[in-house]
């Protein structure tokens, strides 16, 4: 025990063989923002996760029996500042690290995490999450699409929908109904399902901003092995209670297991976008431009104070799970002032500009076009201030109208969309 | 506010909160209102006594603290006497100790820092605003106000930036000297003092100044960053005090035959002042961590704190007072005691508006 001790790196020295090891071997930072759905940006990913796994720094906190180092998050903090300097594959740290393998970790069969977690580390898996669906998706556990139980088969029907890149992705967690008889919470299964095979359409989906990242995916007598459930039968609410929380930390910012700067990761200094775009539009000397861009940076930087607090506060005990909530409200607020903020720096160049032009008031228009998506997204800010209200403060539960009632006999809606 | 205190510092917090609360409760900070001082000098020397003013002070000055950063010992009690709206001239004294414990003269040091560890003398800081110092002799009358200035009437010496003929220097001016004019004025919170001190042809002999003649910025820099600490620790420690009593409250209040905290619409309402109110945790103990570490960003985040915290408490504030209902608004509740330390301590040590221009100027430089 005290052997393993001894022989853990200190993060300062991990810091320091990081260093030297990034500037041989990762390309530098271009500053172009790739659509997250583009193949070829994806092959790139899949290449410079090969490396940093080539390269032994791949899977910082995972454990070393599935291809990671087994170190602690400090030593994942330590890369990751390290790393902004570089390109790295941003995509995969959420959702297939942060959210997918996380999950894996957490309730996969020794089996399971054999067979993918190293496969993961090393690039050639990426993973999206089935959840949500048609015909709504804060109430998670009502889902619909089916898995009926065929020997050592379930068959797999319906429709999954707001996946990210599943059309560029390689396998899912889908959250399935395999038994109607009892409330919905307890007759729910996760199942681990290759994307690509036939049965399963992907349909890419267009976003206001023109992103075609997200999916609907539609399930047509797919057979799954029961070998691919993860957890327990009839449990799976149990797995995506978890994987919620991973994600919840993860587009906040708080994940462990995200590697390199992403969502809430930003480097505080290097936000300074909206400085620029106030000095570009000559308004930098405006007192009320200077207010509002100092607002900006101010929720930026305690957005990174935030998530510190909150990430250590977890890890050590003090915050319970569902504080990730805070820093998932917190991020999509933020997003939403900032939103605001840049329609007011830019002022009409955001909305009006010369033909065949992209200006930066532009990019700040068509972003915020998309400012609520980030609300919507991983549980609604309404979902996340049940969560905050209930299960960190303690306040009382919402009433719902299919607590213990068996799955068959709730009412359900009659809004859904149809294969197209 | 920090989660990861040694044991010796939760032993500090916890002593410091029940001396607080069984020594100046809110009854006594009540009855301290028509008080000249806000309170009273015994008082003072007990809570000297636990460390409230040795922290920042040299060990070889009589000083301690408990941790390898004072600063970080004394935000818990800035936080602690934020949670009971405490009086006391905390951050002025402290500012001006470990400015003497950095920059003072040995004689400096020797004349004001056992007296101030021991509780016996207060100092106050006249702030960041230099008033003009002329070359008189060895020394320098100096002319100009300085307000408000936090226990200015209180102190028996005042810490003031001066201009001099070579920038910025630091004097240390005793209360009682000639020209000086210090009136007190009035404010919001019941036990906080605070006065216009005026400066005409006041007399600082060579011995006053305190370190290098114009040399004195990087100082007077260091001196705000530690009272922003400090104020925005006890900002912290008032909103969340006063969080904890208003979702007990509508836990405990029932309307049309169910308690107020199972309304959704008021549900919501606090799960964002939980958000707000941990975000101002976090970047109050960002802050205090930067500037215990003097690190080089240490300006930069203490002015996104008070810009982020100052508004924020006053807003978290306002809205417990809406969930109380009327009784938010009467005098009988404590509630107003919080709200009016918040929004005094929202208002002094630069406001959150000369904060983000502070911000504004390390992005896109001075405004022209």
């Amino acid at each position: 025990m005290s052997e393993s001790v001894e022989s853990v790196e200190s993060v300062e020295s991990f810091r320091l063989r990081a260093r030297a090891w990034l500037a041989e071997n990762m390309p530098p930072l271009s500053g172009e923002v790739a659509e997250p759905g583009d193949l070829g940006r994806r092959e790139v990913e899949r290449a410079l996760q090969r490396r940093l796994s080539d390269g032994g720094f791949a899977g910082i906190c995972f454990p070393a029996d599935y291809g990671g180092l087994g170190l602690s998050p400090d030593h994942q903090r330590a890369f990751t500042e390290e790393s902004v300097p570089y390109d790295m594959p941003f995509s995969l740290s959420v959702p297939t690290l942060s959210i997918l393998a996380a999950t894996l970790v957490d309730f996969g069969t020794h089996e399971q995490k054999l067979r993918h977690l190293p496969a993961i580390l090393r690039g050639e898996e990426l993973w999206v999450q089935f959840l949500s669906e048609p015909s709504g998706g804060s109430d998670l556990a009502g889902c619909l699409t089916r898995a009926d139980r065929d020997g050592d088969l379930f068959i797999l029907n319906g429709s999954k929908i707001w996946s990210s890149a599943a059309f560029a992705s390689d396998y899912a967690m889908c959250l399935t109904r395999t038994n109607w008889d009892v409330p919905k919470h307890r007759g729910l299964t996760m199942l681990i399902v290759k994307i690509h095979q036939p049965g399963i359409q992907v349909d890419q989906i267009r976003q206001v901003n023109g992103s075609m990242e997200f999916c609907q995916e539609f399930f047509d007598d797919v057979p799954i092995p029961a070998s691919d459930v993860v957890g327990e039968v009839d449990d799976g609410w149990t797995v995506a209670s978890r994987l919620l929380v991973h994600e919840r930390s993860a587009v906040g910012g708080g994940s462990p297991y995200t590697s390199g700067r992403s969502m809430g990761h930003d480097q505080p200094s290097a936000d300074r976008s909206l400085a620029r775009l106030a000095e570009a539009a000559g308004r930098s000397g405006d007192a009320h431009v200077r207010q509002l861009v100092a607002e900006a940076h101010v929720q930026q930087l305690v957005s990174g104070h935030l998530i510190e607090r909150v990430t250590r506060g977890m890890a050590s005990g003090k915050m319970m799970p569902p504080s990730g909530s805070i820093l998932k409200l917190f991020r999509a607020t933020l997003v939403i002032r900032q939103a605001e903020i840049g329609l007011e720096v830019a002022g009409c160049d955001s909305a009006i500009w010369p033909k065949e032009t992209t200006p930066p008031g532009r990019v700040v228009g068509e972003a915020s076009l998309w400012r609520q998506a980030l609300s919507l997204g991983g549980g609604s800010n309404e979902i996340q201030r049940n969560i905050i209200s209930e299960r960190v403060l303690g306040m009382p539960r919402e009433y719902a109208a299919d607590r213990d009632v068996a799955y068959r006999d709730v009412r359900k809606g009659t809004t859904s969309t149809t294969r197209s | 506010m920090e989660f990861e205190l040694t044991d010796d510092q939760e032993f500090f917090q916890q002593t410091t909160r029940k001396f607080l609360a069984a020594e100046c409760p809110i009854t006594a900070v009540r009855s301290l209102e028509d008080d000249p001082a806000g309170y009273s000098a015994a008082y003072w020397m007990r809570g000297a006594e636990l460390g409230w003013t040795s922290m920042l002070v040299p060990e070889a000055d009589g000083g301690g603290s408990l941790s390898e950063h004072g600063l970080l010992d004394l935000v818990l009690v800035a936080e602690e006497m934020g949670r009971l709206v405490s009086p006391g001239p905390l951050v002025p004294t402290n500012v001006v100790a470990s400015a003497l414990g950095e920059s003072g003269s040995a004689e400096q040091r020797a004349a004001l820092l056992p007296g101030i560890v021991a509780g016996e003398l207060v100092a106050a800081w006249c702030g960041t605003d230099p008033v003009e110092a002329v070359r008189q002799g060895e020394g320098f009358a100096l002319t100009g106000v300085a307000a408000p200035v936090e226990a200015g009437a209180q102190a028996q010496h005042l810490l003031v930036a001066a201009r001099t003929a070579n920038g910025l220097t630091q004097m240390l001016v005793p209360a009682d000297s000639p020209g000086l004019a210090i009136t007190p004025m009035g404010n919001l919170d019941l036990v906080r003092r605070f006065a216009e001190v005026r400066f005409d042809g006041v007399l600082v002999p060579k011995t006053g100044v305190v370190g290098e003649e114009g040399g004195a910025a990087d100082d007077i820099e260091r001196q705000l960053q530690v009272a922003v600490v400090l104020q925005c620790a006890e900002t912290v420690g008032v909103v969340e005090r006063i969080f904890e009593v208003t979702l007990e409250y509508v836990g405990d209040r029932y309307s049309f035959g169910r308690p107020l905290s199972s309304y959704q619409a008021l549900k919501h309402r606090f799960a964002d002042m939980k958000m707000w109110l941990e975000a101002c945790h976090a970047t109050a103990t960002a802050a205090a961590r930067a500037v215990a570490d003097r690190a080089a960003n240490a300006g930069e985040i203490v002015s996104a704190t008070k810009a982020y915290i100052g508004p924020h408490a006053t807003d978290i504030i306002q809205d417990c007072v809406q969930m109380h209902g009327g009784i938010g608004v009467t005098w009988e509740h404590d509630i107003h005691l919080y709200l009016r330390r918040a929004t005094v301590n929202r208002g002094t040590y630069g406001t959150p508006a000369e904060h983000r221009e502070r911000i504004a100027t390390m992005l896109m430089g001075a405004q022209p």
